[in-house]
């Protein structure tokens, strides 16, 4: 093989070939077996495990051969040699160019300014998913109170356990208050969990259906809520029931504002793109809103925490109050407030 | 080895200028790629998340009595109730993370995607970025798991309509890459992402440093080939390229058809028994030939012009 030639064999194999194009290939063959060497190494270690001095070498290497490459598409005809070389630059470049940030880095720059910034510029999809979602509730709430059989296709049959129309006063406190000592809570949250974020993901995905399927789920769930402070206003208790959903609501109810937000952001840049190109202003409402769907899978986590041990271990309804709306101000704080100047942000 | 074979890439072939200047060419990954990386992907992730139920299950002591247990406050029951929060977690992350942890890595690549030889690129050149593969594997949650799930639950009642819709639905996000022609499926619109061949080459061999390519000269007969400017003229590029694929594969019945095939056209007489020399020296007069016009800017394509 021409490849593992040595020094002075190497120039008598220049010496040898009788083409001008392939003793310009010899005599470049080292770099492309050094470049393809590190690139090689790069492809399958992460990058920590890569000398220093490959690592500084890439770049200029990479230009070495992508020049070799202009050259030998002008003089040479050797197929194979070019598609070698094509092959090369490329597989360089996409390391040269790749996503050069590591994950930790990539996380202090998204928590940083990254998200609050995503999160502000889709402010407009936000007053409209808000907007959405209250009269969701009220939907909820005004078609029970004109036939509470309603109640049974809006709630979920996992809380039409005791919480049903017609049910006393005391059942009803009692899925408030009192649960200190239930076990198993830790594993409920993690269900949660992976239920809610399943749904906030669905009603980002849905948005490429132009944001409309988005909102019928926004409405869906809420008129869910609607529905049950309905149930607990019958029996005088719906500043408690306030209390005990907000807790994690507050959070939570956030997180799927902001998915919903994320997804009606995507559709209507399909559908009204303005003066881009559809397909870039979908690309860039795209990237915004993945941003932000980042950022509601972690309030997700912070959401099913507060739910899963928070809520069981205030069992007052001030005390829940006063989490759940410190968590309100926290988040509003962190997104809306927390302005930094731009360059330090980027 | 795609790009030796130009019909096998024909209307894939995108090209796209890098910051140095160079234009690169790069193939759009061909649907059957895609789909068997796809394939091979889900059976992973479907093996990753049967193996870690079964292991879970395994720490767990078995399966008998875990309902009762999780829901005792004993030391035993709180280690059940780590394992089942372990067991959420890690169904989670394997449907949703897989894709991404792979598609961020240097590779940009999936087991499944380096299987078929295929990555994920931004499609305006730029770097990909996190934000990009974020997007685009969010998005497969209404395109593949959403419908899938419904199809199944489809299957066992009696959805009537709904079953319809779903089909219909599915079938949108399926056929999306179909419609467009750079094979983009609806996450990768929203991301500004595609998906390309990643090539891995090895360096052929040099052409030109045996004797008969020198000299002309065969080492088994000593015959000499020398090829006149008007034996030389007949033939080009894409000739020239097919002549080298041929030298380089070194199949008998190829190595011999091609000869006679070209001593037709010049007018020789095929003899038998030095094919692989004759052809070689053919080659790198020609090749010489060839190039020494580029260098002038003439450049002849193949024999027709």
């Amino acid at each position: 093989m021409a490849g593992t030639l040595s020094t002075a064999s190497g120039d008598r194999a220049i010496e040898a070939a009788a083409l001008r194009s392939d003793r310009f290939r010899l005599e470049r063959e080292a770099d492309w077996m050094r470049l393809e060497a590190i690139v090689r190494r790069m492809e399958a270690n992460r990058l920590g495990k890569i000398p220093d001095e490959d690592l500084l070498a890439l770049p200029v290497l990479y230009r070495t051969v992508a020049s070799s490459l202009s050259v030998a598409r002008e003089t040479s005809l050797d197929a194979a040699t070019l598609a070698y070389l094509e092959g090369l630059v490329q597989r360089a470049w996409f390391l040269v160019y790749g996503p050069r940030t590591g994950f930790a880095a990539w996380l202090r720059r998204f928590l940083g300014g990254g998200l609050p910034a995503a999160v502000r510029a889709i402010w407009f999809d936000i007053l409209i998913a808000l907007a959405v979602m209250v009269a969701g509730a009220a939907v909820g709430w005004l078609l029970v109170a004109s036939d509470p059989s309603w109640y049974y296709s809006l709630v979920p049959s996992q809380f039409t356990d005791a919480r049903v129309p017609g049910a006393s006063r005391e059942v009803l406190h009692d899925t408030l208050f009192g649960n200190k000592d239930e076990a198993a809570l830790s594993v409920f949250a993690a269900y949660l969990f992976s239920n809610n974020a399943q749904v906030s993901i669905l009603a980002f995905a849905l948005g490429f259906a132009f944001g409309i399927p988005s909102l019928m789920l926004l409405v869906q769930n809420l008129a869910t809520l609607g529905a049950m402070m309905w149930l607990y206003h019958g029996q005088g208790l719906l500043w408690d029931f306030g209390g005990w959903i907000s807790v994690h609501g507050t959070t939570e109810l956030f997180a799927i504002l902001l998915a919903g937000a994320a997804g009606l952001h995507i559709g209507r840049a399909i559908a009204f793109p303005g003066s881009r190109a559809v397909m870039q202003a979908a690309a860039e409402a795209g990237r915004r809103a993945a941003t932000v769907m980042a950022g509601v899978v972690q309030m997700l986590v912070v959401a099913a925490m507060l739910e899963g041990f928070a809520r069981q271990l205030v069992d007052n309804t001030a005390g829940r109050y006063t989490i759940g709306l410190s968590m309100l101000a926290i988040w509003c704080g962190y997104f809306f407030g927390l302005r930094r100047s731009d360059a330090g942000a980027a | 080895m795609s790009a030796l074979y130009p019909s096998l890439t024909a209307g894939r072939e995108r090209v796209l200028v890098t910051p140095e200047g160079i234009a690169m060419k790069l193939v759009v990954a061909s649907r059957g790629a895609r789909f068997g990386a796809l394939a091979l992907d889900l059976a992973i992730i479907a093996m990753l998340q049967i193996g870690t139920t079964l292991l879970l299950f395994y720490i767990a002591g078995g399966v008998f009595e875990l309902g009762t247990k999780a829901l005792e406050k004993s030391a035993a029951g709180s280690a059940l109730q780590f394992l089942v929060i372990l067991w959420f977690a890690a169904m989670f992350l394997f449907r949703n993370a897989y894709f991404m942890f792979f598609e961020l890595g240097p590779r940009g690549a999936t087991w499944g995607k380096r299987a078929a030889g295929i990555r994920i690129a931004s499609r305006d050149g730029g770097r990909l970025t996190p934000e990009m593969v974020l997007a685009r594997n969010l998005l497969r949650d209404i395109e593949l798991f959403l419908p899938i799930s419904f199809l199944l639950s489809a299957s066992g009642g009696d959805m009537g309509a709904a079953g319809i819709a779903a089909v219909a639905w599915f079938l949108v996000f399926v056929l999306f890459p179909c419609f467009n022609k750079d094979a983009l499926r609806a996450g990768d619109l929203i991301a500004g992402t595609w998906v390309v061949e990643a090539p891995r080459r090895r360096l052929e061999s040099v052409m030109s440093t045996t004797r008969a390519a020198q000299e002309g000269t065969s080492v088994t007969t000593g015959a000499a080939y020398r090829f006149g400017e008007k034996e030389l003229a007949v033939y080009g590029e894409y000739e020239l390229q097919t002549l080298e694929r041929v030298l380089r594969e070194n199949r008998h019945e190829a190595l011999v058809t091609v000869h006679e095939a070209i001593c037709r056209k010049i007018g020789w007489d095929p003899g038998a028994g030095d094919e692989y020399a004759f052809l070689e020296a053919y080659y790198a007069q020609l090749r010489a030939r060839l190039e020494r016009n580029m260098r002038m800017g003439v450049r002849k394509a193949d024999k027709w012009g």
